[in-house]
């Protein structure tokens, strides 16, 4: 019972970037096409669940003074550790999207939840937690990807969907949505849906 | 021993613990899959060349790359006197580290210098496609020039008269996606096969227009449409081009080829 609500609140109702806002650098970066969201949801997911899993193991042994830096080195050996796998087996995702694997050690979801759960629950829950939100970080990922990708380039995971003008179809490509602002608007439609339907998101005036 | 002083003694040890440990995980991860890495790597690189003339179809198994590859030679040129040596072994040749490498490159001119590269190898590394008579029918040749945020990196085929153009493809480029990031897209690039690069005296004349290439023009068959939103990446083709098939690039080797003496 513990385990389906620690992967299903941060999906919705208590999602960490629709409602920390946290994470949203990756967010920008690398949702222009939906296949490269997948990698990196995937990714994202294995490194925080893990984190948080290894951050739990040992939180009785690390001395509160070295607590981060102790976070850290498990999050950037996953880091380095995920980025050989993409490397070895998806080489032609990795080659475009290099630089923001690497940037997984700095998204602040991570941290925060080694820091907030990791640090005071058990293994096993920490390991659903972390699953729990990296699927909350890839449900408005793809949300993002889709409609960027969509609209920026008239395809979805590759497949042109609506014919290009420049290809002698119908369709004028937005090219606003291929810049990283663009994903700040959707995002920001995201949360205003989300906090709409669930106003206790809302924060206080 | 006091408490401070342990408590200190076990900030060094888990410190110490936890980092041998995830070291030792890092490098057998790293150990074990590099095997698999270079693989890869290598395999991308000649499914770069093969595309690039359009030898391959994107998405082919690795076998039939492999197999594609070893039909086609590769030749080390010098580009002073723009003939084949054998200075350097091919099979350890990286045109591209070998520009960076103060022994094995040269600086370019400042005058010469269009594509704003500094330094460009001594050798390059040039692939031959050949008839079963051993005639060439393609020559690839690795070109690169600054975009606007990046280098691109790519390759361009030509024609047994070494000037019409058989394929062109970017390998690696950092430019924006959508925009500049257009130069791979395979619509823009099959506009390049049959353009030419050089006119009747043998001068550079290649060059990515304005907008979209005027058809009626003289110059059209030296023109392939500009990319939208990406002029300054489109400058940087042509000036990449300028160079590498000026005098300073692979101009020698190509009247070599001409004339029949590779």
């Amino acid at each position: 019972m513990r385990i389906k609500e620690l992967i299903l609140t941060p999906i919705l109702s208590n999602n960490p970037i629709a409602l920390g806002v946290l994470g949203v650098c990756s967010a920008l970066a690398v949702t222009v096409q939906l296949k490269n969201v997948f990698v990196m949801c995937a990714a994202v997911t294995m490194v925080v669940a893990l984190a948080n899993m290894g951050v739990s193991l040992i939180r009785n042994h690390v001395p509160s003074s070295i607590r981060i830096i102790v976070q850290m080195v498990i999050i950037a050996t996953l880091v380095i550790i995920a980025e050989q796998f993409l490397k070895a087996f998806v080489y032609d995702q990795w080659k475009t999207m290099a630089v923001y694997v690497g940037l997984i050690i700095t998204n602040c979801i991570v941290m925060g939840r080694t820091e907030a759960f990791g640090m005071k629950n058990g293994p096993i829950e920490s390991f659903f937690d972390g699953i729990g939100n990296g699927l909350g970080y890839s449900f408005i990922l793809i949300v993002v990807g889709f409609f960027r990708e969509l609209f920026g380039s008239g395809a979805l995971l590759g497949f042109q969907v609506f014919d290009l003008t420049k290809n002698g179809g119908w369709y004028q490509p937005n090219g606003l949505m291929l810049l990283p602002p663009s994903a700040f608007f959707i995002i920001g439609i995201i949360i205003w849906v989300i906090r709409t339907r669930d106003p206790s998101q809302v924060e206080e005036q | 021993m006091s408490k401070k002083g342990n408590e200190s003694l076990t900030t060094i040890i888990v410190a110490g613990a936890l980092c041998l440990v995830c070291s030792l995980l890092v490098s057998f991860t790293v150990v074990s899959l590099k095997e698999k890495q270079t693989k890869n790597k290598e395999l991308d690189f000649k499914k770069n060349v093969l595309m690039s003339a359009g030898l391959i179809e994107p998405g082919v198994s690795a076998e039939v790359v492999e197999s594609t590859f070893s039909k086609i030679k590769t030749i080390i040129v010098d580009f002073e006197s723009g003939e084949v040596t054998t200075k350097v072994d091919p099979k350890n040749y990286d045109q591209n580290k070998a520009a960076s490498n103060p022994e094995m490159n040269v600086r370019i001119p400042s005058g010469e210098d269009v594509a704003s590269l500094n330094t460009r190898a001594k050798y390059a590394e040039i692939y031959l496609v050949q008839s079963e008579g051993g005639e060439i029918e393609k020559v690839i040749l690795p070109v690169k020039g600054k975009g606007l945020w990046s280098t691109m990196y790519g390759f361009l085929a030509l024609g047994s008269d070494t000037n019409t153009i058989k394929g062109f493809a970017y390998y690696s480029h950092g430019e924006t996606p959508g925009l500049g990031g257009e130069v791979d897209n395979p619509k823009w690039k099959s506009q390049w096969i049959g353009k030419k690069v050089y006119n009747d005296n043998w001068d550079v004349q290649f060059k990515v227009a304005k907008g979209s290439v005027n058809s009626g023009s003289d110059n059209a068959i030296y023109q392939v449409d500009g990319l939208s939103g990406a002029t300054i990446t489109g400058n940087g083709v042509t000036s990449s081009m300028d160079y590498w098939f000026g005098s300073h690039g692979y101009k020698k080797f190509l009247e070599n080829v001409r004339e029949g003496r590779i």
